[in-house]
This record gives C-alpha cells, sequence and structure tokens, in this order.
C-alpha cells in the first residue's frame, strides 16, 4: 500500500506542471477560441531565457524568474498582436497554421542561439525528501505543487477581483458587447495570451530541472497537457486543474502497475486518453456541452 | 472532353516528357534530390486532398507516411533475429516495388478507420488528435519491437529484395561492372536515377488519378463538405461516406510516399517519420496553395530544398543579434526550422493561397481571358 502512496505523491510534481500547461490552453481557447500548438514551445524559449540569466548573467534565481515571467508576459502580448490578431476572423485552419509556424519558429530559434545540446537547470528547491512513513516525499515536487497552487489563486484572484480580470472575462465571453460598453477587447485578448505564456514560462522552469533544458523538453508535455485540458474540459480552468491532477497521478499509477504500459507508452495513453474523450464526452469533465445554432 | 482538358492533358504529357528526360542534363545527386521532391509530391496531393479540398485538418500525416514505410522495410526485411507478426518470420519476402501498392492499402486503410472516429471531431479537435497521433506514434512503433525493429530500425540496404543496377564481375579484369537496366531505350545507370524514375512515374499517375477524383462530381462533393458541412448534408451528402473516403485515399497517398521514402532512404527507424515530417508536409501544402493540385510541386521543392540546402544559407544572413544570449551557434540544426516557421506565418499574412494563388493572380492581371481559361 505504501508503494502505491509514493506512486501518488510521485505523480503530484508532475500534476502541477501538466495543470500550469493546461491551464494556459484553456485561458487561450476561452479567449480567442485557439488551441495554442505554440504553447509549448514558448514555455521552452521562456525558459531558456531563465537559463541565460542565471548560467550566463549570474543572476540568482527568483529575479530571473520574475524576470522571465515579464519576458513570456511581453512575448505572448506581442505575438497575440502581431502574428495572430491579423487572421483572428480567417478560418480555423489557418490559425492553427499560424500556431504551427509560431512552433517552427522558437523551436528553431533555441536550438539557433543555444544550440541542441541538454542543459542542467537549477532548482530553487533542495534535492532532498521528507520521509512520512515508508513514504517518501521529493522537496521538490512538493515546492512545484506550492508554486503552481499560489499561481493559481492569485490567477483566480486576478480574474474575480479586478477591474481587469471583469474585462478579461467579459471579452471572452461576449466580444460584441464588451466592445460596446468600452472594453478593448483586441488588447485583453492580448492580455490573455500574456497570461497564458507566463503560466507557460512557469511550468517550463518547473520542468528543466528534472527533464534537463534542450529545445524538445516540452512537447511530450505538452501534449500530456493537452489531454489534460480535453479531459477536464477546454473551456473550464478548473477542469484543466482536475484533469491535470487526474492525468499526472492516473498515468503515474498506470504505468507503474500496469506492465505493458510502463515508461514506453505513456504518450500513446494520453493521446488514447484524448481520443476517447473527445469521442465519449467532447466537452469534457468540467466543461457545458455546446450546442451549434443552425 | 473540354478543350481546357484538352489543354491541360497536352501540358500534363509535356510535363511527363520533361521529367523523362531531366536526368540526362543533371547529375546523380540532383537526380536523388529530386527523387525525394517526387517522394513529398505524393504525400502532398494526399494531404491537399484531405486538408485543402475537404477542409478536414491533419496535423498527423506523417503517421500514415510511418505505415506505408513500415510496411514497406518490414516485407522486403532480412534481419538477424528476423522480424515476426504472428509467427510469421520475414525473410526477403518481397520485391521493393510489389511493396508500394501494399504499402498504400495498408496505410489507407488505417486511414478509413480512423476516418469514423474522426467523423465526430470537427476543426481543432481533429487537429489535436491528428498531432497527438504523430507524437505518439514512434513510442509506439518502439514498443512492438519484435515486428518495428524497435528504436534501432530495420535496415533494407543490402537485402536481394531491393532493386538496382545489377553489379557483376567482368570475367578478364575481374572488376566489379554494373549492368544498366533498360527502360524505353534509356539506360539507368545507377540506383539514384532508377529512384528517380520510380518516384516520379508514381508522382505523375498518383497526380492523374487524383486529378481524374477531384474533376468531377466526387471532387465537388469534397469541396462542399469542405465550405459548409450543413450545406452539404441539407444537400443530399453522406457526409460520413465522404469523410472516411477522404481520409482513406489520403492515408492511400502518404503511405505510398512513405514506402518510396523507405526505399529511397534504405532504413528506417522511428526517427525516420518524426513529428516535425508531419508539420513540413502542411508547410508545403500551405507553400503550394491549400486546395491546389500542380502548384503542390512547388510545396515539395520547398520542403526538400529549405530542409538540406537553402537553410544553410539563411544561416550566413542570420547576423549576431541580440548579444546578450551568448554565443550564437551556427552549426545549429535550427536555422531550417526557423525558415520554415518564419516562410509559413508570412505566406498565412500576405499570400494565403500560397503559389497556386500567386499564379491565379498573375494569370489574372496578364490575361483577360483568365475566367475562360479556368
Amino acid at each position: 500500500m505504501s508503494d502505491f502512496f509514493q506512486q501518488v505523491v510521485a505523480g503530484l510534481g508532475s500534476w502541477a506542471i501538466y495543470a500550469a500547461l493546461a491551464l494556459a490552453l484553456v485561458l487561450i481557447h476561452r479567449a480567442t477560441g485557439v488551441i495554442n500548438f505554440a504553447q509549448g514551445e514558448m514555455a521552452m524559449f521562456t525558459t531558456y531565457i531563465a537559463w541565460t540569466l542565471i548560467v550566463n548573467h549570474g543572476w540568482s534565481y527568483w529575479p530571473a524568474f520574475a524576470a522571465t515571467l515579464g519576458f513570456a508576459f511581453v512575448l505572448g502580448v506581442g505575438i497575440q498582436r502581431v502574428v495572430i490578431a491579423p487572421v483572428s476572423n480567417a478560418s480555423v485552419l489557418t490559425i492553427v497554421i499560424m500556431t504551427i509556424g509560431l512552433v517552427l519558429t522558437f523551436n528553431g530559434l533555441a536550438s539557433l542561439i543555444w544550440s541542441a545540446e541538454i542543459r542542467a537547470f537549477p532548482s530553487p528547491f533542495p534535492n532532498e525528501t521528507w520521509q512520512i512513513g515508508d513514504v517518501s516525499i521529493s522537496q521538490q515536487d512538493v515546492g512545484t505543487f506550492g508554486i503552481v497552487l499560489v499561481l493559481v489563486a492569485l490567477l483566480w484572484a486576478f480574474f474575480q477581483f479586478t477591474k481587469i480580470g471583469l474585462a478579461l472575462r467579459a471579452s471572452a465571453l461576449n466580444p460584441e458587447a464588451s466592445r460596446l460598453v468600452g472594453v478593448r477587447v483586441g488588447w485583453m485578448l492580448a492580455i490573455g495570451w500574456g497570461l497564458a505564456a507566463m503560466l507557460g514560462a512557469v511550468a517550463g522552469m518547473l520542468t528543466a530541472p528534472t527533464v534537463f533544458l534542450d529545445p524538445n523538453m516540452m512537447q511530450a508535455i505538452l501534449i500530456y497537457a493537452f489531454a489534460a485540458a480535453v479531459l477536464g474540459g477546454i473551456d473550464s480552468p478548473l477542469g484543466a486543474v482536475a484533469g491535470g491532477l487526474l492525468l499526472g497521478v492516473g498515468l503515474n499509477l498506470i504505468s507503474s502497475y500496469v506492465d505493458f504500459v510502463g515508461a514506453d507508452l505513456r504518450l500513446p495513453v494520453a493521446l488514447l486518453i484524448i481520443l476517447v474523450v473527445l469521442l465519449v464526452r467532447p466537452a469534457g469533465l468540467f466543461g457545458k456541452v455546446v450546442t451549434s445554432r443552425v | 472532353m473540354r478543350r481546357a482538358d484538352l489543354i491541360r492533358v497536352g501540358v500534363f504529357v509535356l510535363a511527363a516528357v520533361a521529367l523523362f528526360l531531366l536526368p540526362r542534363f543533371i547529375s546523380d545527386f540532383r537526380a536523388q534530390q529530386f527523387a525525394y521532391v517526387g517522394i513529398y509530391f505524393i504525400a502532398l496531393l494526399g494531404l491537399n486532398l484531405l486538408t485543402g479540398i475537404t477542409g478536414q485538418i491533419s496535423l498527423g500525416h506523417g503517421a500514415f507516411m510511418l505505415i506505408g514505410g513500415y510496411t514497406t522495410a518490414i516485407l522486403m526485411s532480412n534481419q538477424d533475429p528476423p522480424l515476426e507478426f504472428f509467427g510469421h518470420a520475414f525473410t526477403n519476402d518481397m520485391r521493393d516495388i510489389w511493396t508500394i501498392p501494399i504499402a498504400g492499402l495498408v496505410a489507407g486503410l488505417v486511414g478509413f478507420l480512423f476516418g469514423f472516429p474522426a467523423l465526430r471531431l470537427t476543426g481543432l479537435y481533429l487537429a489535436l488528435a491528428t498531432f497527438a497521433i504523430a507524437v505518439a506514434a514512434p513510442a509506439v512503433v518502439k514498443k512492438f519491437d519484435g515486428l518495428s525493429g524497435g528504436g534501432g530500425g530495420i535496415n533494407i540496404f543490402e537485402v536481394e529484395t531491393r532493386t538496382r543496377p545489377v553489379e557483376t564481375t567482368d570475367p578478364v579484369t575481374f572488376e566489379t561492372i554494373s549492368e544498366p537496366i533498360k527502360i524505353l531505350g534509356l539506360e539507368i545507370q545507377s540506383f539514384n536515377e532508377w529512384l528517380y524514375y520510380l518516384c516520379w512515374t508514381l508522382a505523375m499517375v498518383m497526380f492523374g488519378v487524383a486529378w481524374l477524383l477531384l474533376r468531377g462530381r466526387f471532387g465537388r462533393t469534397l469541396r462542399a463538405v469542405r465550405d459548409s458541412e450543413l450545406a452539404a448534408a441539407s444537400s443530399g451528402v453522406n457526409l460520413a461516406r465522404y469523410k472516411t473516403f477522404a481520409f482513406g485515399i489520403s492515408a492511400f497517398y502518404a503511405g505510398v510516399a512513405g514506402s518510396l521514402l523507405a526505399i529511397a532512404t534504405t532504413f528506417v527507424n522511428p526517427d525516420t517519420f518524426p513529428i516535425a515530417l508531419s508539420i513540413f508536409l502542411l508547410v508545403g501544402v500551405v507553400v503550394g496553395g491549400l486546395g491546389s493540385l500542380w502548384p503542390l510541386v512547388f510545396g515539395a521543392v520547398f520542403i526538400h530544398f529549405m530542409q538540406i540546402e537553402w537553410a544553410q544559407r539563411v544561416e550566413g544572413v542570420i547576423p549576431d543579434f541580440v548579444p546578450i544570449l551568448g554565443d550564437i551557434d551556427t552549426d545549429a540544426p535550427g536555422a531550417p526550422a526557423v525558415a520554415f516557421g518564419v516562410v509559413l506565418i508570412l505566406i498565412m499574412l500576405a499570400f494565403p493561397g500560397g503559389a497556386a494563388g500567386l499564379i491565379r493572380t498573375l494569370r489574372s492581371l496578364t490575361t483577360r481571358g483568365y475566367d475562360r481559361v479556368r
């Protein structure tokens, strides 16, 4: 039994990362109706910025963390304004192709600037464990968990209690009406992209210490985040968090108790989850079922 | 047959003759490169039929190419220990060119079957599902290593079933000489030339088939599905049937292309068909022009030469920008990806019609009778 709890605890760290990235996807999908395929690559790119600040310029961890979040926000806003906004009325295919273009650009830029070498990334938390009974808890996992929890709470408060948060929700819900009452919807969408990029940056910086930093670091994690977002409902922030939890812990349990799956087939299992959820309940666990008007 | 169609057939025949004679004038190395262009052309025809014509986004066509490539490699293989499938051990079972239709059919069947769950997915969700398939495919291939050779892949370089100019030893000088294969009076000297003729023969045939398929009722129906599923369904179109067929045919094309890629590289492993391949195919379709047919050649040329040649020149253009970021490694493999990405975004912003759209614009500028030619 202690083995079971060990696996659950080990899944919590990855929960936090999937949830953060899934939340980023949900933010953008709610605001602009787009799935951002470049979310993972943007996260990877901003993580490299943090790495440069820490390793090449000798910054300490937390200032670099904060600076990276700022950079990510500006990056997100800029991308929405320059690349996505001009095609916002075009077909889904066009927008998907745009985000794919971003995937290629960021992935290529990262290997061009920092080379494809695998780099170690520092963690702010000690690489030690706490023992509770037979279960050992990694302090890194707890720290990761804590950061994401705080972040989600802050984000929720921002959306709930600030004027900009209200405007953001309004422009996601009904752009036309918001525009009529004076909300600058275009900029609100851009801020949504900025916030999503920040969440992605956090996910990237928390992933890098364990899987090491390289330009393809976030590709598999993006698929897990897709699965988490789809599982929870692509329009539901709460669903993204819950989906991340189910997926992080669930995948850990499946790969340790089902021999056939093991470590090799984790990704295909996530794919299977995406497919099954989309086919059986496209709205996800927490999403609202949408009927299209004819 | 309409007059415009006669002109088209005439141009097609001229193009075929030009393609037939081209290897006389280019080096062996170039012949190989153009063979790859032919392979990409076939794959693009397939993806375009699905995405450009029917409007179903696929970010996972590399996975169908993978199926085709592995089918060919497994059927030709002679590994030690042999690859096994339900007790059957593969030892030089089949000649390379005969595996091509089988590879197409296997991939086509998988595509057709995938079409059923895909019926319930539209737009973004389909993109998501197909993307996930392309990412997950290499992991699945590695898992079934008894059949696929695992991460090490399958080598088809020296197997007996591989076609190449026959090599014999001269009885007098004991030097190895190759006896060329002859086609229509032309001697094919090298493997690369043979590859060129194989790829482009198939490409021309499959182009013709695609043109015939799409010019009539079937093509019209697919375009109707793309433009409005609702309108198509209310006009009596069986959406399920046409979408699954589009998936099947598209995957057949991808399977053939994958099979040719396996023959061309004489080796397959999961990295032969990375996620980047699926994405490059989409780039190719966009460069050629969504919904177009022959301009896809430009897309094929673009994705092949951008990967191997143009990207190196791009590197020289990139200045030592933003010195804060540290030393820029100009040998890094990132340049093609950046170039692909930036070109993709610029095309979507400036020329959403791709090469086909550009040609159309130029033509309507130069001739007033544009509508008649169309």
